[in-house]
């Protein structure tokens, strides 16, 4: 099958925690050192399993955050009930260990001209917007014009991931804020859960033929995508990785 | 791809077990074809529900919710049970 | 061998030993685990029946409500690990239930919707250690906890309490339920730390 053509590692491999980066009060990025690293595609992710010294093991997916090419990066947001992500976003330093698998996924993922249609449309809720930023990433590296609409659902502006960023989207990218439990003063944004009305005035319309990527927590996702096909997306080019239920 | 509901707000996606199956199988599987054992329904394995209540990992039909593949870890051996697929390819 | 993970450990007890079963952390949290999604069944359509007996009984919901209930305060322990202590339910005995039941049986399979299943001794039902349950913290169990009503069995590992009950089957012969098909124990008693089969 074509794009395929970088394989994941069947089995863990050791990887040392480089440099972290605090993106937000609960979300850190951690760079990942693995020997022999295969490189990944935008879009994919990778599983990292956590050995304590009774041998109690615990494991846990997360998404890539940097391009392909871009040494290892994966960011994580801090879940309270968590048992996997407070150590990531609070223990882990640079220089300690954890095991890694992958890079994984064939279905999430995007390479500039593996689709000969239109603009993309990224729709990322919360932490779901790390894939997307990767594909973004991706798209800059490889000199891509595809137009690119990001639409990003977060709980408030203290939450954005990434921000400095986003706010210099490179030329072709657009990026769609909606705050959906607080805004900051003046906020003129759009400051609700994502519907219909919001997909319609954001969304590329579907005689543009574009290419849509969902993710976050699974009701964002099933809302959004529903959304989609309602405006006349062809189901097949709506990507979804949905999250599960995170309380947002 | 045949219509399908809504998935319930704690169910993940096949993407979220893309590492299993590739450790399992041998070779990515998220793009793999599911076709239920039910009620036929064609189905992406990355857009299949996916339930992981801890005790294990239960894959079900978009369509008609049947189980289609059980993984359970019991002492270091994982326990594959994929009656409820018509085919995975 | 896989290297060690500096400072990570796992979630700990901090009760006293007689209160968590061994393996066991206390949590605040009640994690929603589901093997299937959240039926919503209505309750003009809800019942509760138990087969296998000389013959077949089934409630209404009215007819099940009308019956009586009890309060109760107990710890709940999940194969899982996590314990939670002093929660309270309100629910039917199954020891009201089975008395309105012909029959000889000595085990259940118990039944919910969506397809899960799981088995008990029909003893373990008895004597003031299980309920149909459909109060949860005050008020009506919500959905994904299992309600309108799940079954609850805390002396066993909380797999054994049912979402969304909707019935026993009664049995001569013990047969495994959903979870014990795949591995977990057939009992699952917390204290003995019975998770898999052969522990």
């Amino acid at each position: 099958m074509a794009g395929t053509a970088v394989r994941g590692r069947l089995s863990w491999q050791t990887a040392t925690v480089g440099p972290v980066t605090d993106e937000t009060a609960k979300v850190r990025t951690l760079r990942l050192e693995v020997p022999d690293w295969p490189g990944h595609r935008a879009g994919q992710h990778v599983d990292i399993r956590l050995t304590a010294d009774d041998g109690y093991q615990a494991e846990r997916a997360y998404s890539i955050a940097s391009a392909p090419g871009e040494p290892l990066a994966i960011t994580v947001e801090r879940l309270d009930d968590g048992e996997v992500s407070p150590y990531l976003t609070e223990e882990a330093r640079t220089g300690d260990q954890l095991e890694v698998r992958g890079p994984i996924g064939g279905y999430f993922v995007w390479e500039p001209g593996s689709d000969s249609g239109g603009p993309l449309l990224l729709a990322a809720g919360g932490s779901g917007v790390v894939p997307l930023r990767a594909i973004v990433r991706e798209r800059s590296r490889a000199g891509s014009s595809v137009p690119v609409r990001l639409l990003y659902s977060s709980r408030s502006w203290e939450d954005v991931i990434y921000s400095s960023e986003l706010d210099l989207p490179p030329d072709g990218v657009t990026v769609i804020y909606t705050l959906t439990r607080t805004q900051p003063p003046a906020w003129h944004g759009y400051a609700r859960r994502v519907d219909e009305q919001m997909l319609t005035e954001v969304a590329w319309p579907a005689s543009e033929r574009p290419l849509a990527y969902v993710c976050g927590p699974t009701n964002f996702v099933e809302s959004v995508a529903a959304g989609l096909v309602a405006l006349g997306y062809p189901p097949g080019r709506v990507k979804t990785e949905r999250f599960g239920a995170t309380g947002q | 791809m045949t219509e399908a509901s809504s998935l319930d707000d704690y169910a993940v996606d096949g993407n979220a077990i893309g590492g299993l199956l590739m450790a399992l199988f041998g070779t990515e599987m998220t793009t793999a074809v599911a076709t239920c054992g039910s009620c036929g329904a064609v189905r992406q394995v990355a857009e299949l529900p996916v339930y992981m209540p801890g005790l294990g990992i239960v894959v079900r039909c978009r369509s008609c919710q049947s189980v289609l593949m059980v993984f359970t870890g019991v002492r270091q051996v994982t326990c594959v049970d994929l009656m409820g697929l018509a085919s995975l390819g | 061998m896989s290297p060690v993970s500096r400072g990570f450990r796992r979630k700990r007890e901090v009760a006293p030993a007689d209160r968590v079963p061994p393996g066991q952390y206390v949590t605040k949290d009640f994690p929603v685990l589901s093997a299937g999604p959240t039926p919503h069944t209505p309750l003009s359509k809800w019942t509760f029946s138990i087969d296998g007996g000389r013959e077949p009984v089934s409630w209404t919901w009215d007819e099940f409500r009308a019956l009586p209930t009890e309060t109760l305060t107990t710890d709940i322990h999940c194969v899982t690990r996590w314990s939670k202590l002093d929660t309270m339910w309100e629910g039917v005995s199954l020891d009201v239930l089975l008395g309105m039941v012909d029959y000889d049986a000595r085990y259940v399979l118990a039944f919910s919707d969506g397809g899960y299943t799981t088995n008990l001794p029909v003893a373990d039902l008895l004597g003031g250690k299980a309920w149909v349950a459909f109060g949860y913290g005050g008020g009506p169990l919500g959905a994904e906890h299992g309600g309108p009503a799940r079954l609850l069995v805390p002396h066993l590992y909380f797999w054994k309490s049912a979402k969304w009950v909707r019935g026993l089957q009664l049995r001569d012969t013990e047969v495994p339920g959903f979870w014990e098909n795949y591995g977990y124990h057939i009992y699952g008693d917390p204290w003995r730390e019975q998770r898999y089969a052969g522990d």
